[in-house]
C-alpha cells in the first residue's frame, strides 16, 4: 500500500532506462521479445531507446503503475483495470500495419522492423480523457507524418482511417453475446491532424514497449484530443475521401463527435469537460480538479487548424 | 423495541417464524462494514488510479445494493414463506445513509464543496438530477421509519414508503446514464431491480396460484 505522505519522485528525475542499458543489450532484449513473440505486457516489455522530443510538459508525469493500469481499452473489457488484468494472452508481434487508400505505393510495415528501425522520440504529453480524467504520459514513438508521407498520398486524399484489431480468442471483451461497441474499433482523422507534428505513432510508454493494455504494439496518440481518439493495436490505416465512421461516434453520435477536440466549453451531454482529475496527483483529501485547457492545453499548435470552424457544432 | 413490526392493513400469513430471532443491529454494524472500509483504503492509497472516483462508486453500489435488499424482503415471504420483515428497515435506512454518504463524497471529496459547480451538475446533468431527486425521495421514508409513524399514519404510511419503488428505478437508471455505451453491471443492477418491481406486479396471482386450487375458485367464485 502506498502512503500519501511519502513524495512521488517526478518520472523526469529517474533516471532512463536507455542511459544505463547499453545499445548491445537493448538489441538483444528486443531480439529475444521478437522470438519470444509474447512481447509488450508489462513483465517482458524491452527498454526502448528515444530521443528527447519537443512539445514537452514539466508537469508531474503520472506514475506507470496507474498509466498502465488504469486505462480503457474495452477489447479487455469495461473496467479501468480489465485492459491490464485481461491482456496477457495478446501477442503484439509479429504484427503487420498496412497503409494503403488513396496512395501511390500502399505498402505493409512489418512494425517490429518499424520499432528497431525508426528514429524513436520520447513525448511527454498530457491526456485528457473525455471521461473527465488526465495523465502526463512519456510516450516513445515518431510522427505519423514520417510513415504517412513513405506511401505517397494522392492528392484526392482527405481524410486517415484507422482500424484496430478482432481478435476476440485473446481479447475477451470481444467475445460473448453482449458487446458493447462495434469490432474492429476505428477511428479516423483529417489529413492535416493526422500530419500535424504533434500526433504520433506510438510504440512505447516510459522508456519501454507498450504494454498490452496500453494498445501493443503500436497505437495513436493525438493529444490535444479526447483519449478514445487514440486507437490502440493498429492494424490498417487508409487514406481516404470521405469523413470515415469512428466507433464511439456510431454508438452515440449526440456525445461523442468526430473531432472531439478537448473543449471546456462543450459539456458532454451528460457531464461537464470544465475540470478534470490528475490521476495519481491529486490524492483523496485533496481534490485538485484542474481547469480543462482548450485543445487540451495545444492550441498553440492546433487552434489554427479549425479556424472559423463552429466548434459546438463539430465537437 | 416492540418486537414485530408490520406494516399496517396487512395480513402476513407467515409461519412461526425461526428467521426472526437475530436481533436487528448487527445488520447496522455490518452495514457500515464496507463504508468504513473504502474510506480507510481510500485513505491509504488503496483505492487503485483514482481514489476518490473509485470512493464514490462503491458508495453509490452499496446504495444500489441496500435497495435490492430492502425490496427482496417481499419477494423471500411470497415465495419461501419466511418473514425478514423485521430487518427491513435496517436495510432501507441504510441505503438511505448511503445514499447521503455518496453524495457527501461527491460534493466533499470530488468537488471540494464548489457550490456553483455542484448546483450546476444537478441542474443541467439528468443523471445527476435523477440521482438526486432519488435521494431526496429517501428523506421522508427515512424520516418515517419509525414506530410512531407506522401506527400515526395508517394505510398512509403504506402509501407513502410505495416511492421505494420510484427511488430504486431512479438509482439504477442514474446508475446506467452515468457511464460510457452498455456495460454489463449497471445493465444487472438495473435488471434485478426492474425484475423486483414487476414482483409487485405479479405477486398476487402468483400467491392465489400458490395456495392451490380451492383457493383458485374461491377467488373467482367471490
Amino acid at each position: 500500500m502506498r502512503s500519501p505522505i511519502i513524495p512521488r519522485i517526478p518520472y523526469s528525475e529517474v533516471t532512463p532506462k536507455h542511459l544505463y542499458l547499453n545499445r548491445r543489450e537493448i538489441m538483444a532484449g528486443l531480439g529475444a521479445a521478437a522470438l519470444s513473440g509474447v512481447a509488450g505486457t508489462s513483465a517482458d516489455a524491452t527498454p526502448l531507446k528515444a530521443a528527447k522530443g519537443p512539445f514537452g510538459t514539466n508537469e508531474i508525469v503520472t506514475p506507470k503503475k496507474d498509466a498502465t493500469t488504469y486505462n480503457n481499452f474495452y477489447e479487455f473489457g469495461t473496467d479501468k483495470s480489465a485492459p491490464s488484468a485481461n491482456s496477457g494472452k495478446f501477442k503484439p508481434l509479429p504484427w503487420t500495419l498496412r497503409v494503403d487508400g488513396l496512395v501511390h505505393k500502399p505498402r505493409d510495415f512489418d512494425v517490429g522492423e518499424l520499432i528497431s528501425k525508426t528514429p524513436l522520440e520520447e513525448r511527454i504529453y498530457r491526456m485528457r480523457c473525455v471521461e473527465a480524467w488526465s495523465m502526463v504520459i512519456p510516450w516513445i514513438g515518431f510522427p505519423l507524418a514520417t510513415l504517412l508521407k513513405q506511401v505517397e498520398p494522392l492528392g484526392s486524399a482527405k481524410y486517415v482511417a484507422f482500424t484496430s484489431v478482432y481478435r476476440p480468442d485473446e481479447m475477451p471483451g470481444q467475445r460473448g453475446l453482449f458487446q458493447v461497441l462495434e469490432w474492429p474499433y476505428v477511428e479516423g482523422l483529417r489529413l492535416d491532424e493526422a500530419m500535424h507534428p504533434l500526433t504520433i505513432l506510438a510504440v512505447g510508454l516510459y522508456g519501454e514497449t507498450l504494454p498490452n493494455a496500453n494498445g501493443a504494439p503500436i497505437r495513436l496518440v493525438v493529444p490535444w484530443k479526447y483519449g478514445f481518439k487514440g486507437i490502440k493495436s493498429i492494424t490498417r490505416i487508409s487514406f481516404v475521401e470521405k469523413q470515415p465512421p469512428t466507433t464511439w461516434n456510431l454508438m452515440a453520435p449526440n456525445e461523442y463527435g468526430f473531432y472531439a477536440n478537448v473543449n471546456p466549453e462543450v459539456d458532454h451531454p451528460r457531464w461537464s469537460q470544465a475540470t478534470e482529475r490528475r490521476i495519481g496527483e491529486d490524492g483523496f483529501f485533496s481534490s485538485g480538479r484542474r481547469k480543462t485547457l482548450p485543445f487540451n492545453g495545444y492550441g498553440e499548435q492546433v487552434a489554427s487548424l479549425y479556424a472559423g470552424m463552429d466548434l459546438r457544432k463539430f465537437y | 423495541m416492540h418486537g414485530r413490526v408490520q406494516s399496517p392493513g396487512k395480513k402476513v400469513a407467515s409461519r412461526p417464524n425461526r428467521w426472526n430471532r437475530l436481533p436487528v443491529w448487527p445488520i447496522y454494524v455490518a452495514g457500515f462494514i464496507p463504508a468504513v472500509w473504502s474510506f480507510h483504503l481510500g485513505a491509504t492509497g488503496g483505492l487503485g488510479a483514482d481514489p476518490v472516483k473509485e470512493f464514490e462508486h462503491l458508495l453509490g453500489l452499496w446504495t444500489l445494493r441496500f435497495l435490492i435488499l430492502t425490496l427482496l424482503i417481499t419477494p423471500i415471504r411470497d415465495i419461501t414463506g419466511a418473514s425478514l420483515l423485521k430487518y427491513r428497515r435496517a436495510l432501507g435506512l441504510l441505503a438511505f445513509y448511503y445514499g447521503a454518504m455518496h453524495f457527501s463524497a461527491c460534493m466533499i471529496l470530488d468537488q471540494a464543496l464548489n457550490m456553483t459547480m455542484i448546483i450546476k451538475d444537478i441542474v443541467k446533468r439528468p443523471f445527476i438530477t435523477i440521482g438526486m431527486a432519488a435521494l431526496i425521495l429517501m428523506v421522508p421514508l427515512a424520516v418515517t421509519s419509525n414506530n410512531l409513524s407506522i401506527r400515526k399514519l395508517g394505510p398512509k404510511w403504506n402509501r407513502l414508503h410505495r416511492l421505494i419503488y420510484v427511488i430504486a428505478a431512479g438509482g439504477a437508471l442514474h446508475f446506467i446514464m452515468s457511464v460510457k455505451a452498455w456495460p454489463a453491471e449497471p445493465v444487472i443492477y438495473a435488471g434485478i431491480i426492474v425484475t423486483l418491481i414487476a414482483w409487485r406486479g405479479i405477486r398476487k396471482p402468483f400467491l392465489r396460484w400458490k395456495r392451490g386450487p380451492r383457493s383458485r375458485v374461491a377467488a373467482v367464485s367471490r
